[in-house]
Order: structure tokens, then sequence, then C-alpha cells
């Protein structure tokens, strides 16, 4: 039953309902006998903005700002469908009580997916208010304009009402049917580069995370922690811990738990624990998880199948074949995991950061056997997340201590426990065969992925005999046997280890031939949008046509990810002595369709790019057996800022294609680019992520 | 040994009674109630714990309460000034030179701190003192552009 129904049927018929938070739509759709059902986006408008007396707007979120700048960008979507001023909207995210359901907050849907949906939910309340200002002002509904929330008769500001007056602090209960959004040609703010509603927080140090809320009586947990993946805990002894002022010991199955009104008094008590563990017995490790990998990896899934290899490769003048891998990756947010749950009667509120609240809450209700309706879960702001913050684990024991203590529990994972307990990107083996005539038309591909997963498995480029097989994902699945750890969604999931492939390899075919690598590429693309950020990139650039290796350090990719296009030109330097590459300039050419904060954009592309350095040039996760050996930032390097190149991003305007992913697309080419640079810069083709000094040297010397 | 301590706190005079050998960041957070100041590693690896010590930036996961008695702490809730947000505090939100936002007061005190020593630094300056501060986000570029913006002393303006 649909609330508009469900009102109807009281007999409660009016024009607006009085509505307050505690009535949300979230928590109508907790429906006792569907307690844990899974929801769609609410259809009614009201779920999504409330309009207060003043004319303030708020809007509902399921989105949760991490830093990619959500929550300016969706107020600026709403304020444009409503006409008000950017200032006059509030932003409540990520509240499973008072906001509309979301999945998530990942794989750059926000503005792509969920954008359509906040729009029409502006169109529509727009197009009430005004029906219901023109019957108020006695003015016909087409002689109106809104500014500012405020309506009046175009030309004539002496008759108007605004928002506020209208609604008076109520719900509005009219809708109408098929609001059309605003065409982009109308757009004032949209498009415009905008300031973050975040900014003067976050720079004042008021932006509030997680970890940093605090209530009456609060404990701080610290969880013990098995020494290596599958330890079994054989015993424990925590008198010693015990025996310390203030020390509250939780113990429940599997989970033992340190409790201290202070964060380092629970990590001190911790530090006397002693546990004996049974570790599992394993000889994998970083350097042979790539013979392991096929051999454990679950059947293979076709992708793509045409035409006929064989005489593909028959008509190639220059068939190419090589795999390439890619390490473990961690997320590594600067914010640690971390969750505050507090109790009241049968009800739990977890403050947790996450990426995705709704599906935490579902956690949480399952682990401890709640209603969805008895579990809140309120996402302040997230520091990084990145895919790493997908569920909540920590939330889930954040609530169990806080039950079993009788006291709202705080748990914040130290940086071991977030190397630890990450869900790495998978380590992949992507093995490339292909052909390509002596003109440079690419006739074959043959593609074998494992473990990287499907998205962008399926090559961009138009080849008349492919075909694409992929075992194994990052999203579950996987025989318990393949990875030693769990692994993943890590931005871009798939798209990273796929592209690095694909623009390698085509990048190896171009070589062969003698051929100028994006001469070679504009010859075998298809898509309009792709072969124009390629051009638009070369220019930009100023490419200089000459086949590979050319001693220069140039390289060149382009990739497709989540309707956005995208392609890069890099200059680097490699100390032959050192192994060490700098990269010197990357010039980026985006198309995501239409922009609606290009500032944010930028931004979000800057970030992927630098973030691409990481994984391209020294992420890697070292572990033997179980035990993940990267435990602080000194075992696990991250990019800093002598790495960082000077940055040229363009974002072309597209109007015609609507508002596309922007997250992540381009961190997608970051490996393939530099590897391709290297390429150029020493005629080494490195096949392995990252391409850290010591690969780099070996590269070099194998060459010879 | 729980001890009576004190220090300058952002201007104020504070008196703590703890274990001498906690660490400031617990303290702040904890004790003090300045949730400005952040734990990312624990091990000074990636400077988002960063407060001013008598001017000087340092990690305060590895800093003891000891170490700061009798001395002035500013954490980023203490850099507002009389006349409004510090410099670079005004030159970061005009950059938008933070996306998470995590790491940024530790950035921002650490540039406040070489400011103040070097007015006028290169952007090769800034980058090599803001070296061992880790942001995830990518925010490397737009960090470096506001240092530099704040140094002209124009400061923000937004």
């Amino acid at each position: 039953m649909k609330r508009r129904d469900f009102l109807q049927g009281t007999g409660i018929t009016g024009l607006v309902l009085f509505f307050s938070a505690d009535q949300g739509f979230a928590q109508e759709r907790d429906r006792p006998d569907r307690p844990n059902a899974r929801p769609g986006y609410p259809s009614d408008f009201n779920a999504y903005l409330c309009i207060a007396p003043d004319g303030r707007v708020t809007c509902l979120v399921g989105k949760v700002e991490l830093g990619q700048g959500s929550m300016t960008a969706l107020a600026m979507l709403l304020a444009e469908e409503l006409d008000v001023a950017l200032e006059q909207v509030d932003m409540v995210m990520g509240d499973t009580d008072l906001c509309p359901w979301d999945m998530g907050t990942f794989g750059s849907l926000s503005i792509w997916q969920f954008g359509p949906v906040l729009r029409g939910a502006g169109a529509e309340a727009r197009a009430v208010l005004v029906q219901m200002a023109s019957e108020r002002l006695k003015i016909p509904v087409e002689q109106l304009v809104v500014v500012k929330g405020i309506v009046s008769r175009k030309g004539d500001t002496s008759m108007h009402v605004s928002y506020g007056e209208l609604v008076a602090g109520k719900k509005i209960e009219r809708h109408l049917e098929k609001v059309a959004p605003k065409p982009v040609s109308a757009f004032k703010l949209v498009g415009r580069d905008t300031a973050r509603k975040d900014a003067r927080e976050k720079v004042t140090g008021k932006a509030m995370y997680a970890a940093d809320m605090k209530l009456p009586g609060l404990l701080h947990a610290r969880v013990l922690r098995a020494p290596v993946h599958g330890a079994a805990l054989e015993s424990v002894d925590t008198s010693a811990a015990e025996a310390m002022a203030g020390v509250k010991v939780v113990r429940d199955k599997e989970l033992v738990a340190l409790l201290h009104a202070r964060p380092d008094g629970a990590a001190e008590a911790l530090s006397k624990v002693k546990a004996k563990w049974k570790n599992p017995v394993s000889d994998l490790d970083h350097n042979n998880i790539f013979e392991h990998l096929p051999k454990t990896a679950p059947k293979a899934r076709s992708l793509a199948a045409m035409g006929d290899l064989a005489a593909g490769e028959k008509a190639a003048a220059q068939v190419v074949e090589a795999t390439y891998t890619n390490a473990y990756v961690a997320h590594a947010p600067i914010e640690t995991h971390a969750a505050l749950a507090a109790w009241e009667g049968d009800k739990v509120t977890v403050w947790a950061s996450t990426q995705a609240p709704f599906m935490v809450k579902s956690q949480v209700a399952e682990a401890l056997g709640l209603a969805t309706q008895q579990v809140r879960i309120i996402t302040p702001y997230v520091g990084g997340g990145f895919g790493g913050k997908s569920g909540g684990p920590q939330a889930v024991t954040a609530a169990r201590l806080a039950r079993l203590a009788g006291a709202p529990v705080l748990v914040q994972w130290d940086r071991e426990e977030e190397f630890f307990h990450d869900t790495f990107r998978p380590a992949a083996v992507i093995k490339l065969r292909s052909g390509a005539t002596r003109e440079g038309k690419i006739t074959a591909w043959n593609c074998n992925v494992v473990g990287a997963g499907d998205r962008e498995a399926v090559t961009f480029y138009a080849v008349p005999n492919q075909r694409t097989l992929s075992a194994g994902s990052w999203q579950g699945g996987n025989p318990k046997d393949m990875h030693p750890f769990a692994v993943g969604p890590w931005r871009a999931p798939s798209a990273n280890s796929n592209n690095f492939a694909h623009e390698s390899h085509v990048d190896s075919l171009a070589a062969k031939l003698g051929m100028d690598p994006v001469a070679f590429r504009l010859l075998n693309l298809e898509e309009p949008r792709m072969l124009r950020v390629l051009t638009e990139a070369a220019k930009r650039f100023g490419w200089v046509a000459k086949p590979a290796p050319s001693g220069r350090g140039v390289g060149v990719a382009c990739g497709h990810y989540r309707g956005t296009y995208v392609a890069a030109m890099a200059e680097v330097a490699v100390d032959r002595a050192s192994g060490q590459v700098q990269v010197k300039r990357i010039t980026l050419v985006q198309d995501m369709g239409v922009v609606v904060n290009p500032d944010g954009a930028r931004q979000q592309a800057e970030g992927s790019l630098i973030m691409g350095l990481g994984y391209a040039l020294t992420e890697e996760i070292p572990f033997k057996g179980g035990d993940v050996l990267a435990k602080n930032f000194d075992t696990y390097e991250i990019p800093r800022f002598s790495w960082v190149p000077k940055l040229d991003i363009t974002l072309i305007d597209n109007p015609q294609v609507p508002a596309q992913g922007g997250g992540e697309p381009p961190i997608i080419i970051v490996g393939a680019l530099l590897a391709n640079a290297i390429h150029d810069a020493t005629g080494a083709r490195l096949t392995h992520l990252p391409m850290n000094p010591v690969s780099v040297k070996a590269a070099l010397k194998a060459k010879g | 040994m729980v001890r009576s301590l004190s220090f300058t706190l952002n201007g104020k005079a504070v008196k703590v009674d703890a274990d001498e050998g906690r660490m400031l960041l617990w303290v702040l957070r904890s004790d003090l109630g300045l949730t400005g100041t952040k734990y990312g590693c624990g091990q000074g690896q990636c400077g988002a714990c960063t407060v001013l010590v008598d001017g000087q930036p340092v990690r305060s996961c590895s800093t003891s309460l000891k170490a700061v008695a009798g001395r002035k702490v500013t954490t980023i809730e203490g850099l507002e000034r009389k006349d409004g947000l510090h410099p670079v505090q005004q030159a970061f939100m005009k950059h938008h030179a933070f996306q998470c936002g995590y790491c940024t007061s530790g950035m921002i005190l650490a540039s406040a701190a070489l400011l103040e020593g070097k007015p006028k630094p290169t952007r090769e300056d800034v980058a090599h003192h803001l070296e061992g501060h880790l942001c995830r986000c990518g925010s490397h570029p737009r960090i470096l552009d506001a240092v530099m913006d704040a140094a002209t002393g124009k400061g923000g303006g937004k």
C-alpha cells in the first residue's frame, strides 16, 4: 500500500497533513509484517524534501558525504528543480529513520542514478507548489514564476506567496503525474562551479565523524583480534586487564572486548590480554598468489563471444599474448572504521562511518536478531570510503557490545585493524591474446579474466572476433580457498584491473606494428564520445605521433566506466638506477554528460588520478598465509605530495547526455597510462601492478 | 603516573589530572572534548593528529602529556582569530582543499606553522613541508594552491 492510499484509507483527505520527522517515510516501509523487506526509492516526493515555514528546504537522502561532494551536488539538483537558492537547502544524509531508502554511496551512482530520482521529486513538488500558489493568488499557473522559493506573477512581484507560506510546516498532500524535470537549457545553478556546503565545518574542525560523537556514560571498546586470518582462539587470559581500574571485559562467543571510559585506556587493557591462537597452515603469499588464483577460481562466465577467433588471428600480421597481474590493495581511508551504538529500550541507534547506512541497518538487525525498525543508523561525515566502507562490521560490534555492557559503546579500529579487516581489491590475473593487421585493425581479442570481476572486462574496441571469460569477483561468491582474506569493491571495482590489462595490451600491439599508440587506438574505436575525448586529450597534451618506445616517456590510455568516457596522456621520468618513476604531468579529458558542479567533478577527477598513482606505483598488500604484513603507512605506501604531477583536466561539455558517474572513472586508466609511459621511456613493458622500484629495475634488467 | 599537569590550550590555561605518559591526542579528544584533532595511524605516520606546540607542528598521537606541560598547545579549534578564520582556513575553503576533511585539521595547522616561519615559501617548500601528511582523497594540488594563496597575504576571501 502506498502512503497516499494509506492516508486516504484513514479518511484524512485534506490538502496537507502535519509532518513530523518521527513519522518519516523510512519507518513506514519498516512494516512489521515484512521485517527485512528491501524497499526501493519511494515515489512520494515528500520523502526527499520538507519545507519549513521560513522557506528553508530540508533535503533528505540516503546517500552520505564521504568527501566526494554529493552533499553539495545533490543540494544543487534539488535547489535547481524547486527554484530555491542553494543556501536555502539543508541536507540530511544517511539517517535511516529520516531519509528515504538507498542502497549505498558507491559505484559513482549518486548523480547518475539517484540524481534523476531527486530531480523528479523536486520537479513534482515545484509543480504542486505553483499550482497551490495559483489558487491562492488567483493567477493562472502559466503567468507565475518562482525565484528563491517565492512565487509571483511574471514581471510583477506585488502579488506573491512563498513556499514556506504555502506549506505552513505541513506535509504536501497533493501530487501530480508525470512532471518533467527542467531541461538542461533552463539550468541556472547546475553546471556552475559551486562552493561546497561542508567547507566551513571541515576547515574549522567542527565536522563530526563517527568517532567524534559523545554520549553520557560512553565506553570505548577495543576488540581482541586474531593474529592471522583463519586463526582459532584456544584460550584467553584477561585477568591482568581486569585488574586495571575502570576496565570492563565483555565476552560473547568469539567476541572478546575491553571497555574503558577512555580510548587509550581500552587500548592499554587490550595490550594486557594474553591469548593463545591456533593459526592455520598456509604457504600462500603475495608472490605465489598469481599461480594460486587460476587454480582455485570458479567456473568462468562468458561475457562476450563474437565472430571466429582463429580466423581473426589468421588475418592478423602480429599476434601478442601476455598475462597481466595486480596485487591486493587496501582502501586505507585516513578515518578508520568507527561506530557508536546506544540502546534506548529495545531500539538501538548506531552512528557509523559507512557508505551504506541502510545495508548496515539490515546487518545490525540480522546479527542481533532484531526487526529492522528497532535499528537506526545515523551517518555523520565519513572520512573517506573508496568502497571499503560498503558495509558496517564495526557497527555490528558496537551494537553487540553496547547491549552486553548496558552502556553506549564506541568502536574505532586502529590502523592495524583497518588493514587487517579491510576487504581488499582482489589480486587478479588477466590473460590476453590478440592480433591486428599490418594496417592496424584489431582482428582478434581473446581475454581471460581471473579474480578482477566483470566490469569493463569486455573490450571497448571494435573487434569483429572476440571472446571474454571472467572467473571470480570482488562481489563475493568465490570458492572459500581462492582468497586468503575478504575482498570487496575498491574504487571502480574490476575496471582498474581490466583497463590496465586492455590498455597495456593495445599499446603492445601498436608497438609491435610500429604504430603510434594514439593513431592505433583511433583506428579501432567507434564510440564517438570515446573518439572525442581521445582526440581532445591528444590536442591538449601536445601529443606528437611516434611509435613506442620513443624514449620520451609519454603514454596514453583511455577507458569507459559508469557511462563516462575518459582519455589521458602522461609524461614520466624513470630513474634507471633506483627504479623510481616520477610522473611529471597528466592530461585528462572526461565526458561525463551534463556536469552538475564542474569544480566538484574536477576535484573527483584529480582525486581519482592521484589515488590511481598509488595502485599503479606502490600499493600492494604483502601477506604470508593469513597474516597481513601491511600494518601501517610504513608498510603500505600511499601517494604523497612529492608524487603529485601537474594535472590538466578538461570536462567536455556534453548536454546531450544526462549526468553520468563521476566519482571513479579516471582512476581506471592510471595503471596502463603509467605502464605505457614507462615502456615509452625505457622499452620495458611492465605487466604487474604495482610498478614499484623493485619491479621496474627487474623489468629493465630483463630487457637488457 | 597520575599528576596534575598544566598547559595553555588555545590561549586558555588548562589543568589535567592524568597519567603524564598518556598521549595528547586522547587527552584532547576524550578528556577535553576537542575532536577536531583526528586519529589516523597512532604512530605519527599520517599527520591527521597534528597540533601546534609552541607554534611547532607535532603529532599528538605520539606526544605525551608530560611533553606539553607548561607549553602552548594550539588545535584546529584554536586557530580562528577574533576577526574571522585564519588565512590558511580561508584559503582551504576557497580552493576546496579537502574532500572528506579528515586530514584537514592537520594539514591546516602544519601549513599555518610553515607560513609563520616562512611567509613566502615556494610550492616545493610547501610540498616538502607537508610530505609527511597523508591525504587519501587526493586533494594535494588544491592544498598546495591554498597554502600558496594564503602566503600571498590575500587569504581566501570567499
